[in-house]
């Protein structure tokens, strides 16, 4: 027995060693707190992004205003754009995270299953779709962040594309039908994504009350909802011609 | 009632294993499903074959011996109970029955549908116990528990550790079984001296053999005693809750 209470306090102290965040991200029930703090990071942000994004709504003045605004927050106090990079470092710090951990989660539970896996077909009862594919949800949403950056952000997707005139931007992209259906392809997946995140991250952070129990799945159905059909309607309103230049 | 049965068989927990077909003849439909593989066996020793191996015990549903993949079901169709209480006429008369053992890294086959499961010993050494010094009972109701905090600790505590969790998690996860564990000790009085290291200690140890919580819900659903995955949120929080308290008390061990 000796042996293994020597072995027992050298674990410890390799486990003092490293600082307590490090150690907490180490497990797999910390990178669940990570992925969930982090998603209600990318949450808020899809959310703040899509209200500015309804901007186009109310005419190219408004939303052209608006980018500008982004750029110049802080206004004289800071050097220009500075407040914008930061919130984008921040974001890419949250996205980070959530891939990293996202990956190795995955990564984890595939090896979980042992060698040899079911051979008949699961049935499931409980499981969504939306649950049972945040992977594969996951890397599209990826892929289309990476599309939707050259179209919107540095214009090589969008041979229309005029630095500063968003609205402009917005049309042109948007009349292109392919394009149309790609970003609404995209955002559907996305709203399966935050169907089953929204909700599942109250668990990861042990938020559990039953007076409030019922309310974490309306939220989710909620922000699914706002999140779907904001995002969808730019597309279709440029197709249907509501929004032209 | 006829039953088609195909059954995972595997000699040891190296060899290959394969699906093997056997025709279940003129079986009671109030037999349980242990018992209509009793009688399988009793045929496949008459006719001097090996007969099935599959894990059972009390049969009453207590002890969490049994279980078994029944058509892609931990314990099959029938909700909230063990393979023992689950009887033949939830079947059709010529339904073909696929039986598969758990599947998990954690859980190796031991033979046919018989798993290792002693990944759950080793969590509940890490820290599902309380310390105690031992001789004369105490006085009884001598440590005043709360009505709530007994029957949510009772609810916990209503696992029997089949693994029919790890069997439906889609991720092999034993988040319910052990966050069950935890609850069952950290929501009682008796339980709080040691209520952080036991959840870090429970976690770390279940981290080594299975996977991590993507909050499917099918675990919930497969357990044989319901045990609700609010016990997993309760986990996660006192989890967190472990690393904080750690630190505060670092200086003094």
């Amino acid at each position: 027995m000796a042996h293994t209470e020597v072995d027992k306090r050298d674990s410890v102290k390799a486990r003092r060693k490293r600082p307590f965040i490090i150690e907490f991200y180490s497990s797999d029930v910390g990178k669940k707190w990570a992925m969930a703090l982090s998603g209600i990071l990318l949450l808020g942000y899809l959310v703040a992004h899509l209200l500015g994004n309804l901007k186009v709504f109310l005419g190219p003045e408004n939303v052209d205003l608006y980018a500008e605004a982004l750029r110049d927050l802080g206004g004289e106090l800071v050097p220009r754009q500075s407040i914008l990079w930061l919130m984008r470092i921040g974001l890419l710090l949250a996205y980070s995270i959530h891939v990293h951990a996202a990956l190795s989660l995955w990564w984890r539970n595939r090896k979980a299953r042992g060698s040899v896996g079911y051979q008949t077909r699961t049935t499931y009862l409980a499981a969504t779709y939306a649950s049972r594919f945040m992977a594969y949800t996951g890397i599209t949403v990826f892929l289309f962040i990476l599309f939707h950056l050259s179209d919107l952000t540095w214009g090589p997707a969008n041979p229309d594309f005029v630095y500063g005139d968003v609205y402009a931007n917005i049309v042109a992209t948007f009349e292109r039908v392919p394009v149309a259906i790609l970003y609404i392809v995209a955002i559907l997946a996305l709203g399966a994504h935050v169907r089953h995140g929204a909700w599942s991250l109250f668990q990861s952070i042990g938020i559990n009350n039953a007076k409030f129990n019922k309310w974490r799945n309306k939220l989710a159905y909620g922000l699914t909802a706002f999140i779907v059909l904001g995002n969808i309607s730019i597309p279709l309103a440029v197709q249907f011609g509501i929004l032209k230049l | 009632m006829d039953v088609i049965l195909s059954v995972w068989r595997q000699v040891g927990p190296d060899a290959e294993g394969e699906f093997v077909r056997y025709e279940a003849n003129d079986i009671p439909d109030h037999a349980s499903f242990l018992e209509m593989l009793d009688i399988v066996n009793e045929n496949l020793n008459t006719n001097n074959e090996e007969p099935i191996a599959f894990d059972h015990d009390c049969r009453e549903g207590i002890c969490g011996m049994c279980g078994m993949m029944i058509n892609g079901q931990a314990h099959g169709p029938q909700l909230g109970t063990a393979t023992c209480q689950l009887h033949m006429r939830k079947f059709k008369d010529g339904d073909t029955i696929r039986i598969e053992p758990w599947r998990a890294e954690g859980f190796p086959v031991v033979r046919d549908l018989t798993v290792d499961r002693s990944a759950f010993d080793r969590i509940i050494e890490a820290g599902g116990y309380i310390t105690v010094s031992t001789g004369s009972a105490p006085d009884a109701n001598l440590i005043p528990v709360p009505k709530l905090a007994a029957e949510a600790a009772m609810d916990a505590a209503a696992c029997i550790g089949c693994g029919a969790c790890v069997a439906a998690c889609p991720n092999s996860a034993a988040q319910l079984f052990t966050s069950a564990k935890v609850s069952h000790l950290n929501l009682l009085p008796q339980g709080q001296a040691e209520r952080f290291s036991r959840v870090a200690d429970m976690v770390d140890e279940m981290e080594k053999w299975f996977g991590a919580c993507s909050n499917h819900g099918e675990c919930e659903t497969a357990c044989p005693k319901s045990i609700s995955i609010d016990f997993i949120a309760l986990m996660n929080r006192d989890y967190i809750r472990s690393k904080f308290q750690q630190g505060r008390l670092a200086g003094q061990r």
